[in-house]
Parts: structure tokens; C-alpha cells; sequence
């Protein structure tokens, strides 16, 4: 039953990837004033990001839940997050690279939201190399640097905001055209279904490698093998 | 338990690394040799001949970099070394069985890390000072509090990782992977009050002096509030 949901789910935003290149190149309109064509990449840009910042806060908020509980649920979403983190994080710093080599024309500028998301990207990548190669009792300490981590974004962005600010305020959103605002919609629902979908997979094959962890041990204790 | 118990344990265990720091000097003596070798990598990377003579000039205000990513990589390497001394003698459990509460190990073990680390400060500064004349000494407190707090915050923040570290498998690798990523604003307050005091700038330097002051507040709030979960044996 639950993997027929999640199929129909895949095929939905399976679907919807395919037709969100056309809804974003014909019905969308140019952005007519400043940027003119490479404005599209922002229909995959700005979701990614989103889901970028969604990731590291589910991360942040499982693994204090994990050190106060010491649930072993919260870690494997924990985990999830981390991984799925550094995946749409490659794909925003990648997106926007190629978009401002065309608006900016340099491929990377050191303005304060930039280096933020590159910092936060490589706090993740920190994380999920020491779930990897910690060893024992990787997971506490995954935890404390997803805990401190999270402790220090607002300080990361204080100290790099007074750099010189080259990227568009987020109150673009809010004032996009309609037109564009129901594309612009339309990326950022199949962008979630998609990482939602991920997120949950990658929790369960998280949560069935602890079992097997698990069994394996209590049959090593039983004497078994 | 009382605050005041606390700290005093903190200060047995401080003077205990000390004492043993005292005696070896292995890691004071090590640091400081590697920081004079990095300094003297870093004049062979930036330093350029002027166009007048066959001077060499240092590259703009590259001095307060120099100051700070020295002492940054050295305290890394003395950071693994305050605990895998405890490790190879087995003295860690010992540390965690006696009647001291988690936190004072951890105060203990920070204040011996900032010591041996503002030691170290105090011979290489004035030593980066006679290799690149470029006046900034000419602000001494602002200096002396930037370095102050910048190593204060590291002590802090280092000690809480290493600790955790100390029973993960390859620990000496993944500290920098965990460290340096949460040490950025730090990092950037150092830079930023190091330059504001090397050109008169004060206003610029207590500035950022504050912000460094702010995060080491925070991260000692979160270090207090959270090591006792995460070092268990």
C-alpha cells in the first residue's frame, strides 16, 4: 500500500519535471528589463535553494532531538536531511554559477549569500563525512556538529553580510507577476514532492541498516555466528 | 553542584595539563615550530620585490591573514595532541570516573588549550611583526584583545570537538572537517579586528572585538548545555 503511494509520487513529479521545461519556456513570461532569457534559470534555482535550507533545518531540528531522546528514528532523518542537503546544495551553487556567469559575468562572486550558501553547504559536507568515516559513535558527534552548526548560521550570515550584497532580495518572491509566480509555484511543489519523496527513502534505508545493525548484533551476543 | 566548586575543579584540571605541558613542553615546542615554519611558507608565498630596489614588500594588509591562519593551524595540531596524550595513557577514564562534573573537564581542558595557544601568540606575533614591518603593532591593546578573544573562542570550540572526537576512528582528519566550518565567523572577526587595529581603525576592531565576544558567549552557552550528552564512555 505505502509503496504504491510513494510510486504515484515518483511518477507525479516524474511527470512534472518533464513538463516544467515547457511551462517555463512558453508559458512564463521574459523577464523583459535586466536579465531577458537566463531569468529562467531561476524557476530551478530559488527551489533548490528552498529545499537547500528546508534540508539543514530538518537536520538541525532531528539531531537535537536526538541528543535529547536518543531515538534512533531522529537520527536516520537526521541522516536523510544531511544527505539530501548536500545533493540539492550542489545544484544550487551549480544553478547559480551558470546563472551569473551570463548576469554577473564571473562565475562566483563573494557576496554575503553566496559564501553563506557555500558555507553552509560545506558544514553539511562536513557532517556527512563524519557519519562516514567517525567510525563508532559517529552519530553522537554528527549530531553536536549538526546542533553547533545550526547554533552558528545566524552568526555566519551577521559576520558576511557586511560584505558588499550582489544577489537579489528575497522579496522577489513575493512580487513576482502572476504569470510567472504559477510556474515559479509549480517548480517549487514538484521540487518538494521530490525531496520529500527522498527524504523519506533515504530515512528508510537509514532506519533498515540500524536494524540489520541491530540483529546482527543480538545474534552475535545469542552466540549465532 | 556550585559554580565556584566548578571552577575549581576546572582550575585542578588546567593546572594538571600544565603541569604535565611544563615538564614535556612537547606540544608548546611543537606548535611553536610549526607556527615560525608557516610563517616563513607564507614570505615565500607573498611577499613580492618592490619596483624601486631589490626590496621585498609584503603584499597589502596581508599581515592580520598570516597572524590568524598561523595560529589557527597550529592550535588544530596541538588541539589533537591535549587529548591524545590522555588517550595513549589511558588517563581519559580516569578523568571521566573522578567526582569532577563533565563540565569541569571541559573548562579544565579549554583553559590549558588557551594558555599553551596565547604562549605560543606571544612569541610568533611579535615575531611576524619583525619579519613584516608594517606598523601593526602600533595598536597594542586592540591587538592584544582580538588575539585574546580570537583564541579564547578557538579553545572553546576545539576542546568541545576534540573531546567528542577522541573515541571516533579517524579523528585526526575529520577535526579540521569539523572545526574549521564552525569557526568561520570567528575567523572573520580575528581578520577584521587584527586589520581594524594594524590601521588605526580602532573603531573598526572593538567592533568586531564585540562580535567575537558574542560568539563566544553563544558557543560556550551551547558547549555547557550540550557536553555532558555527548562525551559518554
Amino acid at each position: 500500500m505505502k509503496k504504491t503511494v510513494y510510486g504515484i509520487f515518483a511518477l507525479g513529479a516524474m511527470a512534472a519535471f518533464v513538463w516544467a521545461p515547457f511551462r517555463i519556456f512558453y508559458e512564463a513570461p521574459i523577464q523583459k528589463t535586466v536579465l531577458f532569457f537566463n531569468q529562467k534559470i531561476f524557476y530551478y534555482h530559488v527551489p533548490c535553494a528552498s529545499m537547500l535550507f528546508l534540508a539543514v533545518i530538518i537536520c538541525g531540528v532531528a539531531s537535537f532531538g536526538f541528543l535529547k531522546t536518543r531515538k534512533g528514528v531522529y537520527d536516520d532523518v537526521a541522516l536523510a536531511a544531511g544527505d539530501c542537503s548536500i545533493l540539492f546544495g550542489a545544484i544550487t551553487l551549480l544553478t547559480g554559477m551558470i546563472w551569473a556567469k551570463p548576469a554577473w559575468n564571473v562565475w562566483w562572486q563573494w557576496d554575503a549569500r553566496l559564501t553563506m550558501s557555500l558555507l553552509l553547504w560545506m558544514t553539511m559536507v562536513g557532517y556527512v563525512l563524519v557519519r562516514r568515516y567517525g567510525g563508532l559513535g559517529a552519530e553522537r558527534l554528527a549530531a553536536g556538529l549538526a546542533f553547533l552548526g545550526s547554533v552558528n548560521v545566524p552568526l555566519v550570515y551577521f559576520s558576511v553580510k557586511i560584505w558588499r550584497t550582489f544577489h537579489p532580495p528575497t522579496s522577489t518572491v513575493p512580487n513576482l507577476p502572476t504569470s510567472m509566480a504559477k510556474v515559479f509555484g509549480f517548480c517549487m511543489l514538484t521540487f518538494l514532492v521530490f525531496f520529500v519523496l527522498l527524504l523519506i527513502l533515504r530515512t528508510k534505508i537509514a532506519e533498515n541498516k540500524r536494524r540489520i545493525y541491530a540483529c546482527n548484533e543480538q545474534g552475535l551476543d545469542a552466540g549465532l555466528f | 553542584m556550585e559554580p565556584v566548586e566548578v571552577l575549581q575543579k576546572a582550575m585542578i584540571i588546567a593546572k594538571k595539563d600544565l603541569r604535565v605541558e611544563f615538564r614535556s613542553r612537547e606540544i608548546f615546542s611543537t606548535m611553536l615550530f610549526f607556527s615560525v615554519m608557516v610563517v616563513l611558507l607564507f614570505s615565500f608565498s607573498f611577499l613580492k620585490s618592490s619596483s624601486k630596489d631589490s626590496e621585498m614588500i609584503a603584499m597589502g594588509e596581508m599581515v592580520p591573514g598570516i597572524i590568524w591562519i598561523t595560529l589557527l593551524f597550529a592550535g588544530t595540531l596541538g588541539l589533537g595532541r591535549t587529548f591524545e596524550r590522555e588517550r595513549e595513557t589511558g588517563t581519559m577514564r580516569a578523568l571521566l570516573l573522578s567526582p569532577a562534573p563533565r563540565i569541569s573537564l571541559f573548562l579544565g581542558k579549554t583553559i590549558g588549550v588557551f594558555v599553551v595557544l596565547a604562549l605560543v601568540a606571544l612569541f610568533v606575533v611579535p615575531l611576524i611583526g619583525l619579519f613584516f614591518d608594517n606598523g601593526f603593532l602600533s595598536n597594542m591593546p586592540e591587538l592584544c584583545v582580538s588575539l585574546l578573544m580570537g583564541i579564547l573562542g578557538f579553545s572553546i570550540v576545539g576542546t568541545f570537538f576534540a573531546a567528542m572526537l577522541l573515541q571516533s576512528r579517524a579523528r585526526d582528519v575529520l577535526l579540521p572537517v569539523v572545526l574549521f566550518p564552525i569557526l568561520i565567523p570567528l575567523f572573520i572577526g580575528g581578520i577584521k579586528s587584527t586589520t581594524g587595529a594594524a590601521t588605526g581603525d580602532t573603531m573598526e576592531a572593538w567592533f568586531w572585538i564585540r562580535f567575537m565576544l558574542t560568539y563566544n558567549v553563544v558557543f560556550l552557552t551551547a558547549a555547557f548545555w550540550s557536553f555532558e550528552s555527548l562525551v559518554i564512555e
